[in-house]
């Protein structure tokens, strides 16, 4: 008998948050859209390591070179490059021909040609290891061989030849860094506030929420713009004061969430069982906060992220050569014509994410609502 | 239903005064000024504009004399517009930015009703995922992104409409811009819908209509739609002051003279009049649209009375 009872599992109660969790991984949309998240995140913070390419490196030979999977320079923009190269030479191309990854070229001049002149070869986005092979005895005809360089540009590059890959990741950073930052800001001020407000009701609650209410009727971007008016062009103040801009929906929510628990049977009954404030703020107030305020931060973030580029898009947000999506975008629109891959890909990635942070949003709030079970 | 109406515009002038009297400081503390930016204005010449503006004046002596014209209708002339006075900006750039939005947001609330009651009537079906994912993708998808694929794919590719412009009100100009305006709208007006029908669906009056044998169209049409309509119309109040005012996107990148840019381009050049004529113009529509909403309610929902 005493075998049986001991045998038997204990049941164990899932917490909220362990509750919250299992029902989040059984919603698939959810699901992916975190993994998604995640796999943005490691490519826009890592990513630019490992592309070749630095987001600010002009390749005067390439620019606006449209997407591709194979290297550039592509085989019929050889002899373009080297047609340019030569002519800075001041020298005349007699022949050229190539084997394999090297070109070979023979040069002449009616002056002697000075052995330097391969550095025009060199700085030619085309080519590298540029040597001269042979001279004429006279040395007005010249033999130089260089290895064809070998560049993948997987997005494109944009209208000053920088690599659009390397670049959208870039703004990836920058980008989600500011929707994070500014989403932190304006939970943490919301919070304060609306908790503030929440539980000291009364007299000084109505005169918060009044305050609130006040800054609710100024048009948003009203605010914004003085905010760019007084920060200048330092997007990081900036988007401090943007998050200390978006905290007016946090701190309804929180106060409005703040007054309900406190008067929940549970708590009234922490408090006849001689709880202290302290005890029920943490045990009971705390917990069923987080619920909503983890809600609404993943609603927010996107918010700040569209936001962030509608500001760039005007051209009063993140400035050249940093980048965001915003900016690439507003590029790419003004390019739509001519170069529709500056606005494809940072589009995609931009669209995507704010698709799977609001699935994840979605999810989060399916699962944190103790009433749908 | 009268005296509550104009109660509730008397409680609007305390507000608008507020609005005006923040937004009239907020805009003075910025650093810069009207006159500061143009290169090669001699300081003389600046002296001259600004005293004959009034821009020397302590501040307070501004705000008086900026409150006691905006009572007698007078908005001031605009400083970086010097021919023009803001009423006469806003009397060319207002008639367009309210056609374009007024078009858009009628599109919207119809296309996105009979879209979320599509889905509703399908609910868990595949009319109903269709419509949800278009819903998402409308409100997720930012409008600068949607304008230059519009204008890629209708412009570019199939030739079927402009690119930009105004082209003095032509009706293939004003395509793309309130398609472009409307698309996210109908997401919102499609997800409310939905929402709000599939629950009208459930309450007993519909059930005892269709007990009673009337037919589909007639349970969805005649009684349903009225139950469901509520949130549509509360929505529709800070969407008609939004679309109306202009949007700065869309009027940028389909070249429309209208309003929404002034906003913007007149914070960035410190035209005070400018920005403040741009939000007491805000503020007057969001207030009046408000209105309207709870007017509307009680129209629609008998149980809803002011007294």
């Amino acid at each position: 008998m005493t075998d049986i009872a001991a045998a038997a599992p204990a049941i164990v109660g899932r917490s909220l948050w362990g509750d919250a969790w299992a029902r989040l991984k059984a919603n698939r949309a959810a699901m992916f859209s975190l993994y998604y998240l995640a796999l943005i995140g490691l490519v826009s913070v890592f990513g630019p390591w490992f592309v070749p390419h630095q987001y600010t490196t002009i390749y005067a030979d390439y620019v606006r070179m449209p997407p591709s999977l194979s290297a550039y320079p592509k085989p019929d923009m050889i002899e373009s490059a080297l047609n340019d190269a030569i002519k800075r030479m001041r020298v005349d191309i007699k022949e050229w021909h190539q084997e394999g990854d090297h070109v070979f070229v023979t040069v002449k001049s009616t002056k002697p040609i000075d052995d330097r002149n391969i550095r025009y070869l060199d700085r030619s986005d085309a080519f590298d290891d540029t040597k001269i092979e042979s001279k004429s005895p006279d040395g007005l005809e010249a033999t130089m061989s260089a290895s064809v360089k070998q560049q993948y540009f997987l997005f494109g590059t944009d209208n000053t030849g920088r690599d659009l890959l390397s670049r959208t990741l870039m703004a990836g950073r920058i980008s989600l860094a500011i929707g994070l930052l500014a989403g932190v800001v304006a939970v943490v001020i919301g919070v304060i506030y609306g908790a503030a407000a929440g539980f000291s009701g009364g007299r000084i609650d109505e005169v918060m929420m009044r305050i609130v209410d006040v800054l609710y009727s100024l048009p948003f971007i009203f605010f914004v713009i003085m905010l760019v008016v007084f920060f200048g062009r330092n997007f990081v103040l900036m988007f401090l004061a943007v998050g200390a801009v978006l905290w007016l929906d946090m701190a309804r929510i929180v106060r409005g969430q703040a007054l309900s628990i406190r008067r929940q049977e549970y708590v009234q009954a922490a408090e006849a069982m001689g709880v202290g404030q302290r005890g029920i703020l943490l045990r009971h107030v705390i917990p069923n906060l987080l619920g909503p305020v983890v809600i609404y931060m993943t609603l927010l973030v996107p918010q700040v992220i569209i936001l962030e580029s509608f500001l760039s898009f005007l051209g009063l947000g993140v400035q050249e050569p940093m980048t965001s999506w915003g900016v690439l975008i507003s590029v790419g629109a003004k390019n739509i014509g001519t170069a529709n891959w500056l606005l494809l890909f940072p589009a995609f990635f931009l669209v995507s994410t704010l698709f799977a942070l609001n699935f994840v949003g979605d999810g989060l709030r399916d699962a944190l609502d103790p009433r749908d079970r | 239903m009268l005296r509550y109406v104009f109660r509730r515009l008397l409680t609007a002038i305390p507000t608008l005064f507020v609005i005006v009297t923040m937004a009239f400081f907020l805009m003075r503390v910025a650093p810069g000024g009207p006159f500061n930016q143009e290169r090669g204005l001699s300081p003389e010449i600046k002296a001259n504009l600004e005293a004959q503006f009034g821009l020397n004046d302590p501040l307070w002596l501004q705000y008086v004399h900026y409150l006691g014209n905006l009572l007698r209708g007078n908005f001031g002339p605009s400083y970086n517009m010097p021919d023009f006075t803001v009423t006469e900006l806003f009397a060319k750039g207002l008639p367009i930015s309210v056609q374009l939005g007024a078009s858009a947001l009628i599109l919207a609330l119809l296309l996105g009703s009979v879209l979320g009651t599509i889905a509703a009537l399908n609910q868990n079906k595949l009319g109903d995922y269709t419509v949800i994912a278009l819903a998402t993708a409308g409100s997720t998808i930012p409008t600068f992104v949607i304008a230059p694929v519009i204008q890629l794919l209708f412009g570019l590719t199939w030739k079927l409409l402009p690119i930009g412009g105004w082209g003095d009100g032509a009706f293939i100009n004003k395509v793309g811009p309130v398609l472009t305006l409307a698309l996210p709208q109908i997401a919102i007006v499609a997800r409310l819908m939905r929402g709000s029908m599939i629950e009208s669906l459930r309450s007993h009056h519909i059930r005892t209509a269709r007990a009673l044998g009337l037919s589909d169209w007639s349970v969805v049409v005649k009684h349903a739609l009225r139950g469901a309509i509520l949130p549509i119309v509360s929505f529709t109040g800070p969407a008609a002051a939004a679309l109306l005012t202009g949007s700065v996107i869309v009027e940028t990148i389909f070249s429309i003279p209208g309003v929404g840019r002034y906003f913007v381009d007149a914070a960035l050049n410190r035209d005070y009049t400018l920005v403040m004529g741009t939000v007491v113009v805000i503020a007057i529509f969001t207030i009046v649209f408000n209105l309207i909403v709870d007017v509307m309610y009680a129209v629609v929902d008998p149980r809803v009375r002011y007294d």
